[in-house]
């Protein structure tokens, strides 16, 4: 997918013949790569310090596993059309509750799992029956349910505070290095690079829902819903179902997700994962999805969570390190990525309806 | 007998019409709000007359609180039908503009010193500033949605993101603190007037957008782009105009939310002013019984719902409800008015009445 991309970057702007060829998803996709490819390396040939080394990569992932997971259930809901804006608060009351299971009721991390994924179903399965089966609209129950977790999540404990059990702190100290990928130290030894259990979930779980959403006939069913419902719903398809399912995997990744941003952070917290459903839509939108549905790809997304973390440390490290640029950039970043999809859409419709 | 019967059915008509007008459904929240808090505990009602530390007359009371805090909401929700109605979207950036209007007053007013003795400024002056600044981010917002064709609540999301960083930004992160009394009037009280001074802006904000939508065609315009853009493009109204303009408003509305924000305080604080506002706002429009996908709006149902959500915040505040766990109960309101109020459920309640009235006949 890379050399494609890399193909068509080097090829300029005479490559008008094969991008009309693409379809919507390819083309974002492609346009999405080919960003986080030119961020970085112009990162390592300009900036060259901290991007030079390999761990700087993986940090960005060990750092984003958590939103790589939300975004790939929010991109899910917003290929079939919807929205899910709970998933921060998910992720939230799912750090409280496992937390407060682990060092207060002393139990095993296993069952802390099972918690975090059945209360990620929970939401996943109420809202979505609200939404398919109601026809009530997926913002304003999400936002309710963004509401509702946000507010249990101060109700089963106030207080912030960090889990001490020993089985979950091990876990989360656990460290899989990256054959073949390291750097020398300032003493000159020799440092592996490590990603943590969190990246290989999120790996996992892009892999598991792009071979869902490219060869399954599930997958398929939610692009053919977001793309057009009626159509969809003369093909036999069931809508309504296929929006709840989309709901329910997208609870069920809230869930994952809230587990691996705890053990990520090893504690919990009401204010945890504060806009972390803002910045999973922004990744989801940078990655190409589009928000009228039928649009869409979690490779995108993959790189979307990552091209916007990547240019959050390239401001950082250029010298605007006050905590306002953060928030600035995210915002010019999504922009730009909004405009340019809008422009290049209208652009293809144009010539389409020429043809 | 044929007049008994006429009586019944005009009552009955009377009823229906009433069920049916958009303002029943936040009227009767506020009514079932009033008798819970009634039944509750009437003390709920009391207002008292007292003297701040000033000493001037104030008046003080849970439905003056309601009325006082409502005011923002009120005033928001008037730019926020308008825009509902015209994009079918909603904008989630008013928290964020908020912060940024208040910002810009406070800086206009210190004039780059945190710790000003005297305003740096005349207040109208750093109000008009703070007007045209959020107007600017409004027409941002809509011409993003407009012309980028981009969907308004990802559109807003942009300044939804970067709002409150600009806000630090514009005061150079800096929490200024302004001492003149006069600027505490806007959001506390005037000397003499024991009524709180935003419930007069948020009347004032309400009379002129009442002789707005009556003298002018706003109201018909709106609609018409929202029920269907195209069609209103055939009979000659520029659609991306209109949704604009209903942002612009809306930016005129947040700067005035902003200048009483920040008088309440006299400062301001990045993070956490008109935190989660945008939610109310929305929710104020919905519970006015606006469809959120656009078309047609009643003004006043959505003010009257902005009251009915800060009736339920401080009912729940008066319960000894925590801030921070509020929303949870703010959320269970929420689906069960969205889940009455949702087609499916309505027609399939209107089937087992007309069940219950066949059987009736029949019998």
């Amino acid at each position: 997918m890379a050399k494609t991309d890399k193909n068509n970057a080097s090829a300029g702007k005479g490559l008008g013949a094969k991008l009309a060829g693409m379809t919507d998803t390819n083309l974002l996709l492609t346009i999405t790569i080919a960003v986080f490819f030119l961020l970085y390396i112009g990162a390592m040939v300009f900036l060259r310090s901290g991007f030079l080394k390999p761990q700087t990569f993986f940090n960005i992932l060990n750092a984003n596993a958590a939103l790589i997971i939300l975004a790939c259930g929010m991109s899910l809901v917003m290929i079939t059309g919807g929205i899910d804006i709970s998933v921060g608060g998910v992720t939230a009351l799912v750090s409280m509750c496992c937390a407060v299971y682990l060092d207060y009721k002393g139990g095993n991390v296993f069952m802390a799992v099972v918690i975090a994924i059945l209360i990620g179903l929970a939401f996943g399965a109420f809202q979505g029956a609200l939404v398919a089966y109601l026809d009530i609209q997926p913002f304003i129950v999400t936002l309710a349910g963004m509401f509702f977790a946000r507010g249990m999540t101060t109700i089963v404990n106030t207080s912030p505070f960090n889990v001490e059990n020993e089985a979950f702190v091990a876990l989360k100290m656990t460290r899989v290095n990256v054959p073949g990928l390291g750097s020398v130290n300032k003493l000159g030894k020799y440092v592996p690079a490590y990603v943590e259990i969190g990246v290989l979930v999120a790996l996992l779980v892009v892999i598991v829902m792009f071979v869902l959403l490219r060869w399954m006939k599930l997958g398929r069913n939610f692009y053919a819903v977001g793309g057009n419902k009626q159509s969809a719903l003369m093909l036999g398809i069931n809508v309504k179902r296929t929006k709840f399912l989309s709901h329910l995997i997208c609870g069920l990744l809230a869930g994952i997700g809230g587990f691996v941003y705890f053990l990520h952070v090893g504690s919990g917290s009401p204010s945890h994962a504060s806009g972390a459903e803002m910045d999973a839509i922004a990744s989801s939108i940078i990655g190409g999805t589009m928000l009228t549905g039928g649009v869409g790809n979690v490779l995108g997304t993959f790189f979307g969570v990552l091209s916007l973390n990547t240019i959050q440390n390239i401001v950082s490290s250029v010298g605007f390190d006050e905590a306002w640029w953060t928030g600035i950039t995210k915002a010019v970043m999504l922009c730009l990525f909004l405009v340019v999809q809008s422009v290049v859409m209208s652009v293809r419709k144009k010539r389409n309806a020429a043809n | 007998m044929a007049n008994s019967e006429n009586a019944k059915t005009s009552s009955a008509s009377f009823l229906k019409n009433l069920v049916r007008n958009q303002c029943f459904i936040p009227v009767a929240a506020l009514l079932l709000l009033a008798v819970f808090n009634l039944i509750a505990d009437p003390s709920f009602f009391r207002i008292t007359l007292g003297y701040n530390s000033a000493g001037n007359p104030v008046l003080s009371g849970f439905i003056i609180d309601i009325i006082n805090n409502g005011s923002e909401l009120a005033i928001l929700a008037i730019g926020m039908t308008l825009v509902t109605a015209a994009s079918g979207g909603q904008d989630i950036s008013v928290g964020a503009a908020i912060a940024i209007a208040g910002s810009v007053v406070l800086r206009v007013l210190c004039g780059g010193n945190a710790r000003p003795e005297t305003l740096q400024a005349p207040i109208i002056v750093a109000f008009l500033v703070a007007c045209v600044v959020a107007m600017l981010f409004g027409a941002f917002n809509g011409v993003l949605v407009a012309y980028f064709k981009i969907q308004p609540m990802i559109a807003t999301l942009i300044l939804y993101t970067a709002g409150r960083s600009i806000a630090a930004w514009i005061n150079n992160n800096e929490l200024p603190v302004i001492s003149d009394p006069k600027f505490a009037y806007f959001g506390g009280f005037i000397p003499g007037i024991p009524i709180p001074t935003p419930c007069f802006i948020a009347i004032a904000c309400m009379i002129v957008i009442g002789i707005v939508l009556k003298v002018t065609n706003l109201r018909l315009y709106t609609q018409a782009v929202g029920i269907n853009q195209s069609s209103s493009k055939l009979n000659g109204l520029n659609p991306e105009m209109i949704k604009v303009l209903a942002f612009v408003i809306l930016g005129l509305c947040v700067a005035v939310a902003g200048l009483i924000k920040v008088s309440r305080v006299s400062s301001i604080n990045y993070s956490v002013i008109a935190k989660d506002i945008e939610m109310d706002a929305i929710l104020a429009v919905a519970l006015g019984g606006n469809a959120l996908s656009g078309g047609k709006f009643n003004m006043a149902a959505s003010i009257i719902g902005a009251f009915v959500i800060q009736c339920l915040t401080t009912t729940l505040y008066k319960f000894g409800v925590s801030s921070t766990a509020l929303p949870a109960y703010k959320a269970v309101v929420v689906i069960l008015l969205v889940v009455v109020s949702a087609p499916t459920v309505r027609e399939y309640l209107n089937k087992i009445s007309q069940k219950m009235k066949l059987s009736k006949e029949v019998a």
